[in-house]
């Protein structure tokens, strides 16, 4: 690659405090993400996906902080920034859509003046501009009657039209990097649907890059280019979307993938007994030593209880961390 | 674990006042209603009177101690008839709802909207005053906090999954408000009562002060601050140790409502890990 | 049609809940909520029927007064040969050790203060078990059965993990040997790699031990699995019903399709056909077919009142659509 990544993150390690004590929430965690590419990162609650979005816009607080490592965006070290340049740099060329956007949204103000005041706050436009670019962005995310919408208060839209008005916010200025936090898990299908389509189809539009962090591997794959798959703080795969289940390459990701009850199977299969994953997610302070997923992998031998197993590049692409990989 | 220091002192406090009330007889020096004589009338604190004596020559020390007897015993009682009415109005209210609820809620806003003193008083001047009216007029009197608490607790706690899992069992009504909705309110409504205590401690005094409550020569805190009153700059020893007393009182039962809130707080229990 | 079949434990006719809304001390326009409006249900012995559809479609209603815990506004439940419509509340304890629930949350759904056998023992003893032996012996039961051994019949709920926490509320769905089990999203709050031992669990117990289960699910994936019938609801409404293979290979109606295509697919980055616009208030439904707003196959004729009925188009599936015949 001839240009620099937009988002380089390099041994990311994110610390939780308990009491005196710290614990690495996320460690050793290094991917890149070039301009207008989408990464999803997958794993189950506590894996560190989202502390990691969080780290990157510089949202982190007590009693989690960044315990070292490096995160570039374009070229720029983000820890390096003052907290004025940091703001500079939020919602103008990084900016974050969450779960539930009645929590994201301010409650007392209209939609179209929150989307406005994007405008204004990083393009010094001045109000009655921002408010005519605000009826645009709200049609440019699919609102019907958008000159009417942006006088409604969150409360009076439902979660799809919040979810919209989120993204709206989130891709006024254009970014160049979006992160996606879980954004349609509380919504019904049909209309899960249409955001994602909503997301692809407009950062594929402005060229932004997307992180797109999910529990769903389903949604991740269809949704991404390539995939990151976290388990206890650690990425354990990255890989092209499509290998992940064809050939998932760790004994997690197989396990996973095999343990899903996926769309059509049972049609084309007959019905199989699911996969199982022995055991249960470790919480962050009682993570074990050694590779992290050996007390629940098959394929576990002494050297995963002795040893941390180092990064190994897989020869079509994509990396996976396992001593026993396939 | 930690103890925290609120809820040491309030219940080493508290402690000393049921000692004091109980030991009473060992304690005390004389009989605190039969002993008067004019004699020793305003000794100050000193060798055989440690609190002094009052107008009538009776030991403050022995009266005092005698007096946490009815103020425990008004704080105790009529605390517990305020949080049974509070928590039966307010649990049935936000797990019925309905016409009750809007009832309840009538009756409890009526109650706050009348100063609960005043309330009691107009209650004592009805009945003879005495020990047993005291009850009654703050027993009835004091139950809407309670009630509101009890009724907010089961509003949220009625969606919860394990009441409609005992719904689903075949549970009565009640057996669901005793023993799926009750214990998991209990926390928040026991200090409520123990802070509502002192208040009950403070209400009694007030009473007595004003002549309703606990009529003389009974020892009550709050009617050796009335008898005092005239002598408040020449004897002030008669009115400062009950009214030391009921001050350590509230004040300890105040930690300990406190500290029972810090561990009582299902917040601070460890819940998903 | 007063005697069922003996296969049939449970049979729902034309069952409606509608809930008053507005109105009140002040007046105001008093309105019905149809949160239910007309629902046909045959549950076979042994059978899971996955029951479908987004929030405010009336499954959840409809699995509560299957339950006895919301009266119906009309219509009949029949459950083993009885017919049970009458108002909620009174058949509370008959119809326990009939019917019983799973819920999807695993932590609001145990009580916090109690054991996991008080949680066992209290329905027992409600339900006039009263033998010291006999209770214990049918605990231990049941912890077999959901995989967990006696001797954590003693802990209190939050120490066990989420997948722990489902199987003691699967004990306690079970500890009164009920013939129907509700499943309300069983899987949807656990982790993912949790989900498949609950799964199979399930799949088990319902061999082991011929339960039938209605499940609640908006996971195409757990309802095609887990299934024998599907029934797809939407606005009150069941849409479309029949077979698994049916629903999934074969689907009819408009909103079946889209929500069969609305799934991301994992091996290709394109997207089905998708449907628009957000499910009605169903306090002012659309006139016609309730569907139409956001179907792509609406014509004027989906417009015109009444509702489409709900039609056999083959053996066993039956469809509520006018056009059903027009599109391939």
């Amino acid at each position: 690659m001839s240009q620099k990544p937009l988002l380089e993150v390099e041994n990311l390690r994110i610390d939780l405090s308990i009491g005196d004590t710290k614990f690495p929430a996320v460690q050793d965690v290094s991917f890149t993400i070039g301009r207008g590419e989408t990464l999803g990162l997958v794993g189950e609650s506590g894996c560190g996906k989202s502390i990691t979005a969080l780290a990157l816009i510089g949202l982190l607080r007590h009693p989690l902080s960044i315990g070292g490592g490096i995160i570039r965006f374009d070229g720029r070290e983000i820890q390096s920034l003052s907290p004025a340049q940091m703001r500079q740099l939020r919602g103008d060329r990084i900016s974050m859509i969450f779960q539930e956007p009645m929590t994201a949204l301010n409650p007392l103000s209209p939609v179209g003046r929150q989307i406005a005041e994007m405008f204004v706050l990083h393009k010094g436009a001045s109000w009655r501009d921002a408010e005519r670019q605000a009826v645009e962005a709200l049609a440019s995310v699919r609102v019907p009657a958008p000159e009417r919408r942006v006088k409604d208060y969150p409360h009076q839209l439902s979660g799809g039209m919040r979810q919209r008005v989120m993204i709206a916010i989130a891709l006024a200025c254009s970014p160049d990097l979006l992160l996606a936090d879980e954004p349609t898990t509380a919504l019904d299908v049909t209309v899960q649907a249409e955001i994602l389509d909503l997301i692809r189809d407009l950062c594929a539009e402005r060229g932004t890059a997307v992180l797109m962090i999910s529990h769903d591997l389903g949604l991740i794959a269809n949704m991404c280019r390539r995939v990151g798959v976290m388990y206890a703080g650690r990425i354990v795969e990255e890989r092209a979307a499509e290998d992940v289940f064809r050939a998932p390459s760790h004994p997690y990701t197989s396990g996973l993938v095999a343990s899903l009850p996926l769309l059509g199977a049972r049609a084309r299969q007959g019905r199989h007994r699911l996969m199982e994953i022995a055991g249960v997610v470790p919480p962050v302070a009682a993570f074990p030593a050694g590779c992290r997923f050996h007390p629940r992998c098959r394929a576990s031998t002494e050297i995963c209880v002795a040893a941390d197993p180092e990064v190994t590049l897989l020869p079509n692409g994509g990396s996976v961390r396992c001593h026993h990989h396939e | 674990m930690k103890i925290r220091a609120n809820l040491l002192i309030g219940g080493v406090l508290f402690a000393t006042v049921i000692l004091a009330g109980i030991l009473a007889p060992l304690l005390a020096h004389t009989d605190p209603v039969m002993d008067a004589n004019l004699m020793f009338a305003e000794e100050p604190p000193g060798g055989e009177f440690w609190f002094g004596t009052d107008a009538q020559g009776r030991d403050i020390y022995s009266r005092v101690l005698y007096g946490a007897r009815i103020s425990l015993t008004v704080g105790i009682v009529s605390q517990l008839i305020n949080t049974v009415i509070g928590v039966c109005l307010g649990l049935s209210a936000g797990y019925w709802g309905g016409w009750w609820d809007d009832f309840v809620n009538g009756l409890t806003n009526l109650m706050l909207a009348i100063p609960s003193l005043i309330f009691a008083l107009a209650i004592m001047a009805i009945l003879t005053p005495g020990l047993t009216s005291l009850l009654i007029a703050l027993g009835l009197t004091n139950w809407s906090f309670t009630c509101r608490l009890a009724r907010a607790s089961a509003l949220s706690l009625k969606s919860q999954g394990y009441v409609q899992a005992a719904k689903v069992l075949g549970y009565g009504d009640i057996r669901i408000m005793l023993t799926q909705l009750l214990p998991n309110m209990l926390g928040p409504i026991i200090v409520i009562g123990t802070l509502g205590m002192g208040g009950a401690v403070l209400a009694e005094a007030s009473l007595s002060f004003l002549g309703l409550g606990i009529r003389p020569p009974f020892p009550s805190w709050g009617s050796m601050l009335s008898d005092a009153r005239d002598q408040i700059t020449t004897a002030p020893w008669i009115s400062v140790f009950p009214g030391l007393a009921i001050f350590m009182t509230v004040l300890g039962l105040n930690l300990l409502g406190d500290g029972l809130r810090d561990i009582l707080d299902p917040q601070s229990r460890t819940r998903r890990a | 049609m007063n005697e069922t079949h003996g296969d049939t434990i449970m049979r729902v006719e034309n069952l409606a809940v509608h809930f008053p809304m507005g109105g009140g001390l002040f007046g105001g326009q008093r309105r019905w909520l149809h949160a239910v409006d007309g629902v046909d249900l045959e549950l076979k012995r042994g059978e899971c029927l996955g029951l479908v559809g987004e929030s405010g479609c009336g499954k959840s209603t409809l699995a509560l007064s299957l339950l006895g815990l919301q009266a119906p506004t009309r219509g009949r439940i029949i459950l083993d040969g009885h017919d049970v419509s009458g108002s909620a509340g009174k058949d509370r304890k008959d119809r326990a050790r009939f019917a019983q629930m799973v819920f999807q949350d695993p932590y609001s759904s145990l009580n916090p203060r109690q054991t996991v056998r008080t949680t066992l023992e209290a329905p027992l003893r409600l339900h006039g078990v009263t033998s010291r032996s006999e209770i214990d012996d049918r605990i231990a039961d049941v912890l077999k059965h959901v995989g967990l051994r006696t001797d954590q019949a003693e802990r209190f709920p939050h120490e066990f993990s989420g997948g722990q926490r489902q199987r003691i509320g699967i004990a306690r769905a079970l500890i009164l040997r009920p013939k129907i089990i509700i499943l309300d999203e069983p899987v949807s709050a656990l982790d993912v790699s949790i989900r498949a031992q609950i799964i199979n669990l399930l799949l088990e117990l319902k061999e082991t031990l011929g339960l039938s289960y209605v499940m609640i699910s908006h996971d195409l994936g757990v309802v095609e699995h887990m299934s024998d019938r599907v029934a797809v609801m939407y606005l009150g409404r069941i849409v479309e019903t029949g077979g698994w293979e049916t629903i999934f290979t074969n689907p009819q109606h408009p909103y079946t399709r889209a929500l069969i295509a609305a799934i991301p697919d994992p091996f290709s980055r394109t997207t089905g056909v998708k449907i628009t616009g957000e499910i009605p208030n169903p306090l002012n439904p659309p006139t016609g077919c309730g569907f139409h707003p956001r179907c792509p196959e609406a014509r004027d004729i989906c417009r015109i009142p009444p509702a489409p009925l709900l039609e056999a188009i083959a053996e066993d599936h039956l469809v509520r659509c006018r056009r059903v015949g027009e599109f391939a």
